[in-house]
């Protein structure tokens, strides 16, 4: 599905990505974690192409593609999903009008008849219910007055209704109570399948209590120091990063 | 994938084009002798030709105002030419065939429905598709329910008491440079007479354009709800695109007796000049509407796309009590355009109420000043404004501007002022793109959303005109 060599990105002119090497295969659930400032929120928006992250060297493939080819939109065209840390506001565009507008530019794309408003409420009411989201929030502007929890649900539904082959999940867990994380759990879960690979970014391993991951990833300083199973996670929650980063010097 | 701003904003004028047919026009020049030959050709009754003479005299003793926040190369008004009509309109085309083919292209160009091409072209609709033409239907029902609308010069032969008394009754004719320049030497406009208690059956939109294919630089109109009557009235403008600029100085009048309502609604779409700043409109507008009855109401609704320049407040004299004026407006200012645009909320009366709301967008390099006017009589107990002033920025090359100006001389009114500055942000751009929408769509969603509570005040068709307006001005204008 993915597959990332030697990946060095810059910020501002400052190197945060050191070379990253990943290989994500297909129905792949992988979590990220690392301390604050290790490249984290980097590697996702890099994913993502936003403007401002410059890929200096390295490849990143995407279902045999060269995937820094593709403008923001077409990478969710072509199946890429980011789920942002910080979902913005956008007073006065509302949310379904913003998401059909996505859907059916995808569609276009596929070459798939657009949606109705019709077909689309009715596929997004049936989404909707995936993470507890009151089918009101649909007519609001973009995330205006949401809560934090909202606006993380409100992500993994869009992620629901885009149908992604590739989801990232930055920071997802960030800023939520418990109750909304295990609802936004419950909905990742239901979200996945043997088509769809996963990349969690997370500081913490408690989203990875609820949502198991098949590989765990150590980010830090730019690079991935250690990759391991689920266990990994608990081990790096019990004694934190310091050891992985000596481990890695020795 | 980031292009430069430069690039994306000098979206092309889509309704420019120049149209060459010849016209009968008079020699650049103003002075008296122009103006009694513009009288003469529209064979003005005597009043109105001292009327404009007054107004001419008036007029020099006049400084061109330098007040607003606009920069523009000094104008030579002895260079423009103040008469110019198409020719001979007495042997009117049969058909489309029969029209200069120049004309027929650019109607093409600006999409313009076969129908109304004929109309516009002034095939002599009615001879030809008696049973289906629009604007006979139009003109049946308007007289049926005792409506006057018609070209000012028509409404001067036909209706002069009406025109005498009211003509410059709300923009008297020494009220400012462009007013008396435009008192001096209007050629045509609107004339819109609603009688008592007559709710005008249709809004005034597509006969006004079929109307309005003829009116010149100076354009004046005059509208009048007589006690209870009800009229919708929506003017669209695209105007040829042309090398030198081009002074435009229109003035509106509107007024509402007892209980009378008017709704005014713009879509103004002219020349801006190229992406280099050259060319394009100068829009110096005088637009006033008096609510001169108690309970009268007159709304502004203005969408501005267009013009190099735009100077224009529309205004609103509350002097009845418990009436109520209204102004709501988007302007959009792209690549070098400057506006320097607002209102005027004129409270007399008691418990007068009026509400401003001010949406104004800036791209490329334009320049956008909102400049309003509240102001409270010492009579006009219980009187309340509410005013709400958004800018939205487009781009780091672009300023928005705010001057309010309130004066309150009665201590029971109640006067709010709200403003807000924002910019697209790279952040929300890139949100859309994130889940599938090009930055262009995205900037459209979040351009329509910031304007909805003023596209919602336009008539149905308007608002849809209006969005793809705003969409087409927009193309591409992303920093």
């Amino acid at each position: 599905m993915l597959e990332i060599k030697n990946l060095h990105a810059e910020v501002d002119g400052r190197e945060i990505l050191k070379g990253i090497d990943l290989r994500i295969g297909t129905g792949e659930v992988h979590a990220i974690m690392g301390p604050n400032g290790s490249g984290k929120s980097t590697l996702s928006n890099v994913l993502a192409g936003r403007e401002g992250y410059e890929v200096t060297a390295g490849t990143i493939m995407y279902k045999g593609r060269n995937l820094l080819d593709l403008s923001p939109e077409e990478r969710v065209w072509e199946g890429v999903f980011l789920a942002f840390q910080y979902p913005v506001e956008i007073p006065g565009v509302n949310n379904a009008y913003l998401l059909r507008a996505g859907v059916n530019a995808k569609r276009r794309h596929l070459g798939l008849p657009e949606l109705d408003a019709m077909d689309f409420m009715q596929l997004v009411r049936e989404k909707a219910q995936l993470v507890e989201l009151d089918p009101s929030f649909l007519s609001r502007g973009v995330n205006e007055g949401f809560s934090g929890g909202e606006k993380k649900r409100n992500e993994i539904f869009q992620m629901a209704v885009l149908e992604p082959s590739l989801a990232i999940l930055d920071e997802t867990d960030s800023g939520l109570d418990i109750d909304a994380l295990k609802i936004v759990a419950k909905g990742v879960n239901k979200l996945r399948s043997p088509e769809r690979s996963m990349i969690m970014v997370t500081h913490y391993q408690r989203l990875l209590d609820y949502v198991r991951p098949d590989v765990v990833h150590v980010l830090a300083d730019g690079r991935i120091l250690k990759s391991g199973g689920p266990e990994l996670a608990q081990e790096l929650d019990r004694r934190g990063y310091d050891w992985v980063r000596e481990e890695a010097a020795a | 994938m980031s292009v430069r701003p430069e690039e994306l904003t000098a979206k092309q004028y889509d309704a420019g084009f120049v149209t060459d047919i010849e016209q009968e026009t008079l020699p650049p020049g103003l002075n008296e002798d122009v103006i009694r030959h513009i009288s003469a050709m529209k064979h003005e009754p005597a009043w109105l030709l001292e009327w404009r003479l007054e107004a001419f005299r008036h007029w020099q003793g006049m400084q061109e105002p330098h007040w607003a926040h606009v920069r523009y190369e000094p104008i030579d008004y002895q260079s423009i030419s103040y008469y110019a009509a198409p020719k001979s309109r007495v042997n009117a085309p049969k058909s489309l065939d029969e029209v200069d083919p120049k004309l027929l292209e650019t109607y093409e160009k600006l999409g313009i429905p076969l129908r109304e091409q004929e109309m516009l072209a002034g095939v002599a609709v009615d001879a030809v598709f008696d049973s289906v033409s629009v604007a006979t239907t139009f003109k049946e029902k308007l007289a049926e329910a005792g409506v006057i609308f018609c070209p000012i010069s028509e409404a001067v032969q036909k209706h002069p008491d009406l025109v005498r008394k009211y003509l410059g009754s709300v923009v008297p004719q020494s009220d400012n440079f462009f007013a008396a320049l435009n008192s001096a030497v209007f050629t045509d406009g609107s004339f819109v007479y609603v009688p008592k208690g007559v709710r005008c059956p249709m809004e005034l939109s597509t006969y006004f354009r079929i109307n309005a294919s003829n009116t010149g630089q100076f354009e004046r109109t005059l509208i009048i709800a007589d006690e209870g009557a009800y009229v919708s009235y929506l003017e669209g403008c695209t105007a040829p695109m042309r090398d030198e600029n081009q002074l435009h100085a229109a003035v509106v009048e509107l007024i509402a007796l007892d209980d009378a309502q008017i709704k005014y609604s713009t879509v103004q779409n002219w020349y801006p000049g190229d992406e280099n700043g050259v060319g394009g409109i100068y829009n110096f507008v005088t637009k006033r509407g008096e609510c001169r009855g108690a309970r009268a109401k007159i709304s502004w609704t203005q969408v501005e796309t267009g013009s190099a320049i735009t100077w224009k407040y529309p205004s609103c004299v509350l002097r009845g009590d418990d009436s109520v004026g209204e102004f709501y407006s988007v302007a959009l200012t792209k690549m070098h355009q400057q506006a320097d645009t607002g209102t005027k909320m004129i409270h007399l009366g008691k418990r007068t109420k009026s509400t401003i709301v001010s949406k104004g967008i800036s791209a490329g390099h334009g320049q956008q000043s909102y400049r309003g006017l509240v102001r409270i009589g010492a009579h006009a107990h219980g009187a309340r404004n509410h005013t709400q002033c958004d800018s939205l920025l487009i781009g780091d090359q672009c300023g928005a501007h705010t001057f309010p100006y309130v004066e309150v001389k009665n201590a029971s009114a109640i006067v709010e002022h709200e403003a807000t500055t924002s910019k697209i942000g790279e952040d929300q751009l890139f949100y859309c793109r994130a889940r599938g929408v090009s930055e262009e769509d995205a900037v459209n969603m979040i351009v329509n959303g910031f304007c909805k509570d003023v596209f919602n005040e336009l008539p149905m068709e308007f608002a849809v005109e209006a969005n793809r307006l705003m969409e087409v001005s927009l193309e591409g204008a992303v920093g």
